[in-house]
């Protein structure tokens, strides 16, 4: 397991709402969180309590009603759309349940996206894209569009595409929600390796098997945190064994 | 019964959801009927004004005039007993006194008739009464353009006799204008008469619409009718009077030609029906030439407005199509709905758009206004009710059609998941954006997502440009035979306050008006379609990075982006409907005109779609991606 050094993730009274009056609803109430850089975080709940509001926030892609959201020391809730839009392109990499791949794109086009909207020079973007590709194990799929590739494979772009620009830190809202067994087991040792590179990931997941392989599980309920676990085997252990998915 | 009840009811219920989009589908029909109501009710006003006049007021087959005063000369008078000659009207005699109105004096030909009237050539009245002892009958289209109503008084001078000014021209004035521009203050001096009537004529063309040289040998004054002793009177201060005019009826009207030029004499001047008829139709092709071309290209832009807005529409009702369907809905009641609830929203545009035409053609086609007048204003008929309301379910039905039955037929259970049609793949345009700047990389991709909305924009954009250029063009020909003094010696402008110009300059600009107004609402619907369309994408680009401002940058771009092409497309566009459905050697408008346009064309695509765009961009990235999954 990676001792984490510093906090790269911090969130103090965290608070989303939804409607006002009687209809107000609480996504996110008075969450509390810090995130070690390289630590793997999971967050786990049933549907609605408010785990992927929480992600969006901690990602820039939504903002809170009250609270300080921290990252890299920098406080990011008040930031401008523009600046949050940078810290997207440059810090953090985004993994969507649905994949959210371009679907007029390959996948080598879909994974260059991220770097070419960074201003990187096409070659350039292309050269990182393949290599990403490559280490996913997919650069034979490289010019394939996304209808052309299963489940799996879609995710293992996407994760990809969440990497071309080196992010930091990597916020996964629900990655092997749509996946079958096999294909979980695929996107969880992608994981693992980024994990073992350093990189932050937050992954929001409904299922325990996954959660088990994080460093640290968090159980929300009603938006707000109800528990948190330190796991001992985290994603050094057996990857598969702890899943419970077989290899 | 109960399944037409329930497609009714369905589609009004559709119409009550999203009124925006029926407003738009309303506005872009409504415009494109009310120009075709016009088009036709002037089509119907115009198309023969001539027979219509020379029926209404017994016009002569041949008009033979002498331009001597004094006595009758007998070489006029012999052609009534001429081989052929049925019956006929005069000689009558013509002085050219100045008709002063409030001070100013314009010249005139007045015609001395008998209060009795003639069996040749009997003006038609069209308001008041036939002349009368103290009392002048103004041809309409001059008193329509000095603004005289039965009741009115006005002066007739003896201020120009014959020879001493030219005519137009008035003393000391210098300068030589078009008829009823005025010709200076002036005291009148001479008797004043009563307007007691408004008539129009067959005879001759109202002079401020004839050329210069009139082949009877009259100069360009307006007409007017005063009793034969008030023509005498008026002639004997002019020293004799100007001279004299003869109807004639002949037993075969088509002979009227042949006997003119078989009786054509030093001195003596004759003009055939048919003449005087080829030259109005020569005008009034005018009129026809913008109403045509007009009329074509906003037929275009209408059923271009629409095949975007039904596409657009249509769009949304994927999820509307599943819920019919898995209630057990048949594909042929599904189309049945999804038809029913544009040709609800496309009769109702049509009834405004009769109505709204019916109010304008009127004050298109204002009678003093028109060559030789056709008696009473347009009138909506049962043909042009028929037509313009089979062109708007026409329009609706091409448009419709298609994207109706290709959503019938979509699965059920993807029509339930709401799933977006799978954008097309444009290699190229990926390709080239790779290295451009953010906001051209999207707007590129975007553009090559939708191939047939790209299309049609690009098409919507060149029918207003080739429009523009077509308006400007007609202007262009007007000011040259203005400047030239006439198209072949037949006819010509004389600029503002001419009537045929003015009515020109009307038509033109109700015509722009739909023209601009039709324009504008397929900038917004290319524009809505596309920030609809470009939603997730838009929202997976921002995920990953991309600024709300360079993702609205990026729908602007792409509309801008066939917008380009379409608009230069639209100068020959332009430039060739003119030339087919006008006169051939029009002028081609100046490259300042032209790039003034594509400029002009261009802002205001741009203007126009950065709203929705940026609308459209700052919408909540989250709730889109999320909505996805719902």
């Amino acid at each position: 397991m990676n001792k984490p050094d510093r906090e790269i993730l911090c969130a103090r009274g965290l608070r989303k709402e939804y409607g006002s009056g009687e209809g107000l609803v609480r996504a996110v109430d008075q969450v509390d969180l810090e995130v070690a850089r390289g630590e793997t975080l999971a967050v786990m709940g049933p549907s609605g309590c408010g785990k992927s509001t929480l992600l969006h926030l901690l990602g820039g892609l939504d903002r809170p009603t009250a609270g300080e959201l921290w990252l890299n020391d920098r406080r990011i809730d008040q930031f401008s759309e523009r600046a949050l839009a940078q810290l997207r392109r440059h810090e953090v990499g985004f993994v969507f349940q649905a994949y959210h791949l371009m679907d007029e794109l390959t996948a080598v086009e879909n994974v260059e996206l991220p770097a070419l909207l960074s201003g990187r020079k096409p070659r350039a973007a292309r050269r990182r894209a393949n290599e990403l590709l490559e280490q996913i194990g997919l650069a034979d799929r490289a010019m394939h569009l996304p209808s052309e590739l299963s489940g799996g494979q879609r995710q293992r772009v996407a994760i990809a595409r969440a990497l071309a620009n080196e992010p930091e830190v990597v916020l996964a809202d629900e990655p092997t929600g749509n996946l079958d067994s096999a294909a979980t087991l695929e996107v969880l040792r992608l994981f693992e390796v980024l994990h073992a590179a350093g990189l932050t990931l937050v992954i929001v997941t409904h299922d325990e098997r996954i959660a088990a392989t994080a460093d640290r599980l968090i159980s929300m309920r009603d938006g707000a945190f109800v528990d948190e676990t330190r796991l001992t085997g985290g994603t050094s252990g057996n990857l598969a064994d702890l899943a419970g998915l077989g290899s | 019964m109960g399944r037409l009840l329930l497609v009714i009811r369905l589609a009004v219920k559709d119409i009550r959801r999203n009124p925006a989009e029926a407003l738009l589908l309303f506005v872009a029909i409504a415009a494109a009927t009310t120009t075709l109501t016009v088009a036709l009710a002037l089509h119907g006003v115009t198309s023969a004004p001539y027979a219509a006049t020379r029926a209404a007021s017994a016009g002569p087959d041949v008009v033979a005039s002498v331009q001597q005063g004094g006595r009758v000369p007998p070489r006029l008078t012999s052609l009534e007993k001429a081989p052929g000659v049925v019956d006929a009207s005069g000689p009558f005699l013509i002085a050219t006194p100045s008709l002063v109105v409030d001070g100013h004096a314009d010249p005139v030909m007045a015609e001395g008739r008998p209060a009795a009237g003639s069996s040749v050539d009997q003006p038609k009245l069209t308001a008041g009464h036939w002349v009368t002892a103290g009392g002048v009958v103004i041809e309409r289209s001059l008193a329509d353009l000095l603004d005289l109503k039965v009741g009115d008084r006005v002066g007739l001078d003896a201020l120009i006799p014959g020879g001493e000014h030219g005519p137009g021209e008035a003393p000391g004035s210098g300068s030589e204008g078009p008829p009823g521009r005025g010709v200076g203050p002036l005291r009148a001096v001479g008797p004043s008469f009563k307007v007691v009537g408004i008539a129009v004529t067959a005879a001759l063309q109202p002079p401020p619409l004839s050329d210069d040289a009139h082949p009877s040998g009259f100069p360009e004054a307006g007409l007017v009718w005063v009793t034969r002793s008030a023509a005498e009177h008026l002639a004997a201060s002019e020293g004799g009077g100007f001279g004299y005019t003869l109807n004639l009826k002949l037993a075969d009207p088509s002979d009227a030609s042949a006997f003119a030029a078989a009786h054509q004499q030093s001195g003596l001047f004759l003009i055939s029906w048919q003449t005087i008829a080829a030259k109005d139709g020569l005008i009034v092709s005018i009129e026809r030439a913008i109403l045509l071309t007009g009329s074509t290209l906003l037929g275009l832009l209408a059923l271009a407005s629409v095949a975007l807005l039904v596409g657009g529409r249509m769009e949304q009702q994927t999820r509307r199509v599943g819920l019919l369907k898995a209630v057990g809905a048949t594909p042929a009641l599904v189309t049945g709905v999804l038809l029913a609830q544009q040709l609800v929203l496309s009769l109702v545009a049509a009834a405004a758009g009769l109505v709204i035409g019916w109010l304008v053609a009127p004050l298109l086609t204002n009678p003093g206004a028109s060559l030789v007048g056709a008696p009473g204003a347009p009138t909506l008929d049962l043909s042009t009710i028929g037509i313009v309301i089979a062109v708007a379910i026409a329009v609706t039905i091409v448009a419709t059609f298609v994207p109706a039955v290709r959503a019938s037929r979509t699965s059920t259970v993807s029509a339930l998941a709401d799933a977006a049609r799978s954008p097309r793949r444009a290699r190229w345009t990926i390709a080239l954006s790779s290295g451009l700047p953010v906001p051209i990389l999207i707007g590129m991709r975007l553009a090559g997502r939708r191939r047939r909305r790209a299309v049609l924009s690009a098409a919507s954009v060149a029918i207003t440009v080739g429009s523009l250029v077509a308006v400007l063009m007609f202007r262009e020909h007007a000011n040259s035979l203005h400047t030239s003094g006439g198209l072949g010696g037949l006819y010509r402008f004389s600029g503002p306050g001419d009537p045929l110009w003015e009515r020109g300059m009307d038509v033109l600009l109700v015509f722009t008006i739909a023209l601009v107004l039709l324009a504008l609402v397929n900038a917004v619907l290319v524009t809505w379609a596309t920030v609809q369309d470009a939603r997730h994408a838009s929202a997976i680009e921002r995920a990953l990075g991309a600024s709300p401002d360079q993702v609205g940058w990026a729908l602007v771009v792409a509309q801008l982006l066939p917008a380009l092409p379409g608009a230069i497309l639209g100068i020959p566009v332009g430039i060739g409907l003119y030339d087919a459905v006008g006169r051939h050697g029009s002028t081609v408008p100046s490259a300042p005109a032209i790039l003034g346009v594509l400029i002009v064309t261009l802002v205001v695509v741009a203007a126009l779609t950065t709203i929705p765009a940026r609308i459209g961009a700052r919408k909540s990235v989250a709730e889109i991606l999320q909505a996805e999954l719902a």
